[in-house]
């Protein structure tokens, strides 16, 4: 009988191609999903030495981070010059070796880690990479997905493989159940406020226990997507049910015998009893919030009911950073959150971009209208936005004051037009909080869809729960 | 990819806890469908102001540390995005070896496939490395990676470990994928197995 196994432990097994003395492992890699920005040296390497990509089957690209997502972005000159060399790069590569590709034009387009999963390219047990750090959201399958560098990219289309040494277990349990207006995301912040930004280096995550079993595929991969800003190289949660009923019927999913099959496998898909973790946290899910974030480091979490923090009730080197931290985003310590003043909303990402996302954030803002100077809505993928279209979502927002836009990343990281101007200040469903991170000078405060919503409505920082009618 | 065995140089202080990869290099940079030219952006928004200008406090830009090669850095360094941009940026600047508490992982890996030595330290020794730092250009340190060792300015030297198989690459300069080719029949077997285990992947 073997040993009891972590639900990492059997997926890297599973996956071992060649193990050195050393340690080092060679790791099969079952899907590799590539955008614009980090492929195209890849893509050179390849040609200067003559290579071809090995699995093309197994690679999947769209264009997301650069894309404009106004409506009239098929006009080439909605793109700055180096942004359109980048995409055409991407559509000539897709071509030349062979790939699976969702280009611009395609309503199957949207963000990269949206892209998969609503397709079928990301199924449970898989190894799953991109040159994007934010490929953690693919754990939310019980797939081991995470983020590579450009080399690695190249590595990888070359030879399917990846070099890798095993990262440790860790375990983060959610018990109990939400309360009312408390979502994955704010279960995702709260883990990387208990934890550190650098809590989880070294580790896989596995999310587990009540409150995470009662979350939908889609919460669970906003959860997972945030595992890598607690520095895990991967988040995971076993598959159930629910991820079963979710891939059932996808394009790219198996079908019949080979549906069953898969199922049967999936199901061995879960941490043994008495499997060892190299590190536990446990947070209960009555305790959690809806928090927002008040500096330029996730972990700068706070319940939305609080407080903006002194530095001196830091320590170390976070004294400076939190200092700084306030100085760039106009604080003071003292301040009530909920007195904070918002300019800007942004509700999309791959964090926060899925229908649900939008129906969370409609729910809120039905019949009502926006006070603050901008807001608007970009789902993660051109079906994403259709289906909201559908269910009347897109009406709501559009008579509340908000932009309906195109699928893209757009202001989670800014490489396309959409940025925020010096000092202007921006409710965001995306997943960072980084000075400059959605433009020059701008500041962020990372939250929930629905208390991004709630925050549109008032003009500032506000607890969805009073907005909902719930008792806090 | 250069080869790294060792290197004498001028170490940089940069304390600051958290340094992100949208600090190291920022999007706008990222637009690039080349490996070089970013280090002239290396820390572009603490570098310059919004019209360009240098910002005379900045370590980078005060005299002593313009030709740094060494960075001594506060705890979690490179955190955030993939992008190897990050390590392109401090490359074409010149920098071969940042010394932390700890480093993100993506950023650390990224480090080692080009020719960057990142190295872990516990917080006591990377006080003594950024005080020596804090010293200038006349304090140059020397980090051997053959003998693992890194030594201040005034002899003090301290040992760090590193992963052998990267080591070894790094002392040889060696391509990744050149390795991996070599094991292009194990990859071809674990294909065949995988596709009758696994049949949907």
């Amino acid at each position: 009988m073997t040993a009891p196994r972590t639900l990492y432990d059997k997926i890297w097994d599973d996956h071992v191609v060649h193990q050195a003395e050393d340690g080092t492992c060679l790791l099969y890699i079952d899907r590799h999903l590539v955008h614009e920005v980090t492929s195209p040296q890849a893509f050179e390497g390849l040609r200067m030495s003559g290579r071809k990509v090995r699995a093309p089957e197994k690679t999947i690209a769209v264009p997301d981070h650069n894309v404009p997502t106004t409506l009239d972005r098929a006009n080439a000159a909605t793109m700055t010059e180096d942004s359109r060399i980048q995409v055409a790069a991407l559509d000539e590569n897709a071509r030349d070796f062979g790939i699976h590709y969702y280009p611009v034009s395609d309503v199957r387009q949207g963000i990269v880690h949206i892209v998969g999963p609503e397709q079928g390219w990301t199924l449970p047990g898989m190894t799953v990479v991109c040159g994007d750090s934010h490929t953690a959201t693919h754990g939310a399958f019980g797939s081991l997905a995470h983020g590579i560098g450009t080399s690695e990219v190249e590595h990888v289309l070359a030879t399917q493989t990846l070099i890798q040494r095993k990262a440790k277990n860790m375990k983060v349990e959610i018990t109990g159940s939400l309360r009312a207006g408390v979502t994955a995301k704010d279960i995702t912040l709260s883990v990387i406020g208990a934890t550190g930004t650098a809590g989880g280096t070294g580790y896989v995550i596995e999310y587990c226990g009540q409150a995470i079993r009662e979350l939908s595929m889609e919460g669970r991969m906003t959860v997972c997507n945030m595992a890598i800003e607690g520095g895990a190289r991967a988040g995971l949660i076993a598959p159930d049910e629910k991820t079963f009923a979710y891939c059932m019927g996808r394009p790219h999913a198996p079908k019949g015998a080979k549906w069953e099959a898969a199922v049967a496998y999936w199901k061995t898909l879960f941490s043994d009893e008495g499997a060892h973790w190299d590190k536990v946290v446990t947070l209960r899910g009555e305790d959690i919030a809806p928090v927002v974030t008040w500096g330029t480091s996730p972990e700068d979490v706070l319940p939305i009911t609080g407080t903006v923090p002194s530095p001196d009730s830091f320590t170390g080197g976070k004294v400076e950073a939190a200092q700084r931290s306030l100085d760039y985003m106009g604080l003071t310590p003292g301040q009530k959150l909920t007195d904070i003043a918002i300019d800007t909303v942004f509700i999309g990402s791959c964090t926060n971009g899925r229908i649900e996302d939008l129906r969370a954030a409609a729910a809120i803002l039905k019949g009502k209208k926006i006070k603050v100077k901008r807001a608007m809505v970009v789902p993660g993928s051109g079906l994403v936005r259709a289906q909201a279209e559908e269910e009347g979502l897109a009406q709501i927002f559009i008579d509340a004051g908000f932009e309906w836009r195109l699928a893209g990343c757009s202001m989670c990281l800014a490489m396309n037009p959409d940025q925020l101007a010096p000092g202007e200040r921006c409710a965001a469903t995306s997943n960072r909080n980084f000075e400059g991170r959605q433009g020059r000078g701008g500041r962020t405060h990372l939250m929930s869809p629905a208390m991004a919503a709630a925050a549109a409505l008032t003009g500032h920082l506000t607890d969805v729960r009073e907005v909902m009618g719930e008792t806090v | 990819m250069q080869k790294f065995t060792t290197l004498t140089g001028i170490a940089a202080p940069m304390p600051l806890v958290n340094i992100d990869t949208d600090m190291i290099i920022p999007k706008q940079f990222l637009k690039t469908i080349q490996r070089s030219g970013l280090g002239k952006n290396l820390f572009d928004e603490m570098r310059y102001t919004q019209d360009g200008q240098e910002i005379p406090e900045f370590v980078l830009n005060q005299p002593a540390y313009r030709n740094a090669e060494i960075l001594i850095a506060g705890d979690n360094f490179g955190c955030g995005s993939s992008r190897e941009h990050a390590p392109w940026a401090l490359l074409d600047f010149g920098i071969r070896c940042v010394i932390s508490t700890s480093f993100a992982d993506i950023f650390y890996n990224n480090c080692f496939k080009n020719g960057i030595l990142p190295i872990v330290m516990p917080q006591d020794v990377v006080d003594v490395l950024m005080a020596d730092a804090k010293r200038g250009a006349n304090a140059r340190m020397t980090v051997d990676l053959v003998a693992q060792t890194v030594t201040t300015s005034d002899g003090q030297s301290f040992g760090f470990d590193v992963d052998s198989h990267r080591k070894h690459c790094l002392l040889n300069g060696l391509d990744d994928i050149g390795l991996t080719l070599e094991k292009a029949s194990a990859i071809d077997r674990f294909e065949s197995q995988a596709a009758s285990l696994r049949p949907w992947a």
